[in-house]
């Protein structure tokens, strides 16, 4: 689903900017977001992915720029007159209140009936699996527990759009796989239209509709994971989800660039002849199998460090080619084992030409 | 695209204001109402004060005139200097008294500390003119330990050094317990791996990691000691402080011109002392670190035990107090019939108010911590957990440090200035208990705040976000969750202003009427009129009733804390 070729956004936000002072937060940041689906503002700290949540919530007004949610403009209205649920990474669960109390409270602001709040609090406690927990105050349940717990008030008002901001990053590893994928099923049934802050690119990677990448206020890509993984768009998004080698070089002609002393088959992407240019490719893409005689792109390494990491060794690689730059591949246990490989060793490895990316300039 | 897009699309490139929502207005009206409160109870007042201070008696503006004719009275200027050496010598004793006996309770395994601690509270229980009363059945011209003063008379600067340091000592080891039970025990490991020898480690760890509590501490007691005025005008005889002498230019001469000039100059060491403890306080925080483990002291005999004997001594010194006081209280007739009976305390034969005056000041006290709690906690609570509106929030902020400067003398003076003029439109009060309520809330507000910040800041700030998206007024969450939260804070805050509007002289002295005399004023009148057997006895009243209110605070604090066990921990 490419940008823009869908009609009628759930939430349109456009050339919004965020100012704290001297400093811009957010530069001008236009995106849309469809109707249930599940988008993730994923980047580093300080990139401005939690300021876009905020000011998309109206907890931090931007100080440009316009949100647009199911056709009403809500740019410069308050939290309470904008429709959302909303979980942080602290739960913030009222303490003093029983699990119940706390599902119950956006329900009780409302004119519903209390025995119609009672069964709908029973549904909520039952979709995140705590039917038998409702007595409990927050502080005598797990860190997950409780983020189901908020999870569930967030849903009470059933809202047209569900915020997360970070729910699980305060959660042991364990219980943060367990809880995505919960969180994840539990989105899709119901099929609130949801966006989540993360700075964990497997969380993005596995729950993600769609992620966008942030960096230093601005997007710096929109896409599905399978995009954003195999098609970064810049040097960043490369570097920053998965691992990545960079080594400079200059386009010599079309699809062909020099790097250290090898020429180099890739796609050139339009980059001018003569123009330097960084080569990417990730250390999962690096082969060093099934090559044949006459292959491209091929290079001889040898291994100056092996790293042993459970599934997979991540070999040092050292060649003139590589000018200097670390570029490492990971081999598989397997692999390793069966041709020997050790530091010294010697071997061919081939960058197949459909796998490198190519970003113009020296940045990396 | 729909409607709305289309709008907004016109709106992008002009700067968004936010709307102001319906909580927030009310919560702006509110916090507004706050801010005129203490516009009018704090600045207005010291503003009228200072005005007065350069005007002569027929209100005309004669600039500095006053100024000049205090400095060329030495009997008046002089008194500054008198002010300064009991302060400093003051700072100085307590200081390294509390300082000592902190390290005792916080760095020693000598037995016993929860009554050490225990006892140290006594002083903040009793009005600080028992001190003074105690000294003079002590060592006055009829002092049971007279001949321990070799001579001199402890009418004057020793009577108030002692007296002085008798009641702001808890006030002093409180700060420093709380700089010494941070000090990371890290420190200590790394010193002793080191090799460090015991005396150094005292001196580059200990030392420098409270340094900042030792000044903060130092200047807490210069500011009460330089501004006091129960224990001078107790004990003080013929030597004159700052304080006394505002109270004889006003009551004893009328001479309300001089008095706001000496106001002045007791504010303004009082503002200095102030500015630069926010300044070192401010530090202190940034000096601190959440992974910092606990440090657990290691028996030493010899140590331990020297620690015990001087706890001891001092402990001893405070009951004594106490003890003479109470002992006064009941005796017939000092020293000619030492037999005891409660004649003492049928104080409606006596000048000073009488009952009635008791019965006041448990009223004024209740008023003062029912109405000063709701304003204060509200109040910081609508500057801290506000949206929006930052001018008015930081007003609060400012005008709520504020009264921790300003002496009670002053306070009390300014308000005479402010509310007995007939065009102002809160002179109704003037004579009221209303006036009395005010000023008690006013004088203490600041620790009141500061206790309601701290503990509104540990509350999570999203609780106000996630009540926002879930569309539920500011109030309804306020009173279901941040109230309940916080009631240890508020009894705090409720029994701090009981306990202070109980004991207070400085801030009340110049506001009571016939109507409305309070018991600590009744102490001051009855010992100014020679009784001093039966103001020892309504200075115990105070103290037993305070002694009691803290009983039951301390009951109050463990039932909730029972019932909050559950939401506490798992």
């Amino acid at each position: 689903m490419p940008e823009g070729d869908r009609e009628g956004a759930f939430l349109k936000i456009t050339g919004l900017t965020k100012k704290f002072g001297d400093f811009t937060a957010l530069k001008d940041i236009s995106l849309d977001v469809y109707e249930g689906e599940f988008v993730c503002f994923l980047g580093p700290s300080g990139c401005g992915k939690t300021t876009l949540l905020r000011a998309i919530a109206g907890l931090d007004i931007q100080t440009y720029g316009s949100v647009v949610q199911a056709g009403r403009d809500i740019s410069a209205l308050p939290p309470a007159s904008r429709d959302f649920g909303i979980v942080f990474q602290s739960y913030a669960l009222f303490p003093n209140l029983t699990v119940t109390k706390n599902v119950a409270y956006g329900l009780e602001n409302t004119k519903t009936p209390a025995d119609r709040i009672k069964v709908k609090v029973r549904e909520l406690l039952e979709l995140v699996g705590l039917h038998d927990q409702g007595d409990k105050y927050p502080a005598q349940l797990s860190g997950g527990q409780q983020q189901r717990v908020a999870l569930a008030r967030a849903m009470a008002t059933s809202p047209g759009l569900l915020l997360l901001d970070e729910p699980l990053s305060a959660l042991d590893a364990r219980v943060r796989i367990h809880l995505r994928t919960e969180i994840k099923d539990l989105q899709r049934r119901i099929g609130v239209t949801t966006i989540m802050v993360t700075h964990d690119q497997e969380e993005a990677l596995t729950m993600a509709d769609r992620i966008v990448v942030m960096n230093d206020g601005v997007i710096e890509q929109i896409g599905t994971p399978e995009e954003i993984y195999a098609k970064p768009k810049t040097s960043f998004v490369a570097n920053f989800i998965g691992s990545t080698n960079f080594v400079p070089g200059t386009v010599v002609e079309h699809d062909r660039v020099k790097a250290g002393d090898m020429l180099l088959e890739c796609e050139t992407d339009g980059v001018a002849i003569g123009k330097s240019i960084v080569m990417a490719i990730r250390t999962e893409d690096i082969n060093a199998q099934d090559i044949r005689e006459g292959d491209g792109n091929v290079i001889d390494v040898s291994i100056s460090h092996l790293e042993f990491l459970g599934s997979f060794y991540r070999a040092h690689l050292d060649s003139p080619a590589f000018s200097g730059h670390d570029v490492n591949a990971d081999f598989s246990v397997n692999l390793v084992r069966r041709k020997s490989l050790e530091v010294g060793s010697r071997l061919p490895v081939r960058l197949p030409p459909e796998l490198i990316r190519v970003y113009p300039g020296d940045q990396q | 695209m729909s409607n709305g897009a289309v709008a907004a699309a016109a709106t992008v490139g002009r700067e968004v204001k936010p709307k102001v929502g319906r909580d927030d207005v009310i919560m702006r009206a509110c916090l507004l109402g706050v801010v005129v409160f203490l516009v009018v109870c704090v600045l207005l007042p010291l503003y009228t004060m200072m005005s007065k201070s350069l005007e002569n008696h027929a209100g005309d503006f004669v600039g500095l005139a006053n100024y000049a004719q205090y400095f060329s009275t030495p009997s008046l200027f002089f008194s500054i200097y008198n002010s300064l050496t009991i302060a400093v010598i003051a700072t100085v004793i307590v200081l390294v008294g509390a300082f000592v006996y902190a390290y005792a309770l916080t760095r020693t395994c000598m037995p016993f500390k929860g009554f050490f601690r225990a006892v140290t509270l006594i002083p903040l229980l009793t009005p600080s003119l028992l001190g003074g009363i105690s000294l003079v059945y002590w060592f006055g011209n009829q002092g049971v330990a007279k001949e321990l003063l070799m001579g001199e008379s402890i009418y004057g600067p020793i009577g108030i050094v002692i007296g002085s340091s008798y009641w702001v000592f808890p006030h002093a080891l409180m700060i420093v317990i709380t700089a010494l039970s941070i000090t990371d025990a890290r420190l200590y490991e790394a010193s002793e791996a080191l090799r460090a020898s015991k005396l150094r480690t005292f001196f580059t760890v200990t030392l420098p990691s409270v340094k900042y509590g030792l000044i903060s501490a130092g200047f807490v007691i210069f500011t009460l000691v330089f501004t006091d005025f129960g224990v001078p005008k107790v004990i003080g005889g013929n030597y004159n402080v700052l304080a006394t002498d505002i109270y004889k230019q006003v009551i004893g001469q009328q001479n309300f011109q001089m008095g706001a000039v000496v106001s002045v100059i007791l504010l303004l060491p009082a503002v200095v002392a102030f500015a630069v403890d926010r300044i070192v306080q401010r530090k202190q925080t940034a000096l601190l670190s959440a992974k910092a483990v606990p440090y657990t002291p290691k028996p030493s005999r010899g140590r331990d035990l020297a620690m015990l004997v001087y706890c001891s001594f001092v402990t001893l010194l405070i009951i004594a107090m106490l003890g003479m006081a109470q002992y006064a209280a009941l005796v017939k007739f000092w020293p000619y019939n030492l037999s005891l009976s409660l004649n003492n305390y049928n104080f409606d034969v006596m000048d000073g108010g009488g009952w009635e005056a008791y019965y006041n000041s448990i009223r004024m006290s209740l008023y003062a911590a029912a109405v000063g709690t709701v304003i204060v906690f509200f109040g910081a609570y609508l500057m801290e957990k506000g949206r929006g509106f930052k001018t008015g929030r930081s007003a609060v902020h400012m005008l709520a440090m504020a009264p921790l400067a300003v002496p009670g003398m002053v306070l009390g003076l300014a308000y005479i200035f402010f509310f007995n003029n007939p065009a102002n439109p809160f002179n109704f009060l003037y004579g009221t208990m209303g006036i009395l309520v005010i000023a008690t809330v006013v004088h203490f507000y600041t620790v009141s705040h500061l206790t309601a910040v701290t503990a509104l800041k540990q509350m999570d700030p999203e609780f106000e976000s996630v009540a926002a998206s879930l569309k539920t007024p500011f109030y309804r969450t306020f009173a279901r969750v941040t109230v309940p939260v916080c009631v240890p804070a508020v009894l705090d805050i409720s029994m701090y202003l009981f306990l202070n509007a109980m004991t207070t002289v400085s801030a009340v002295v110049f506001l009571y009427s016939s109507d409305t005399t309070l018991a600590s004023v009744a102490v001051l009148n009855m010992d100014d009129a020679g009784d001093i057997a039966p103001a020892a006895a309504m200075a115990m009243m105070i103290a037993y009733t305070c002694a009691g209110v803290r009983v039951l605070h301390v009951l109050l604090t463990i039932g909730i804390q029972k019932r909050m066990q559950a939401w506490r921990n798992q």
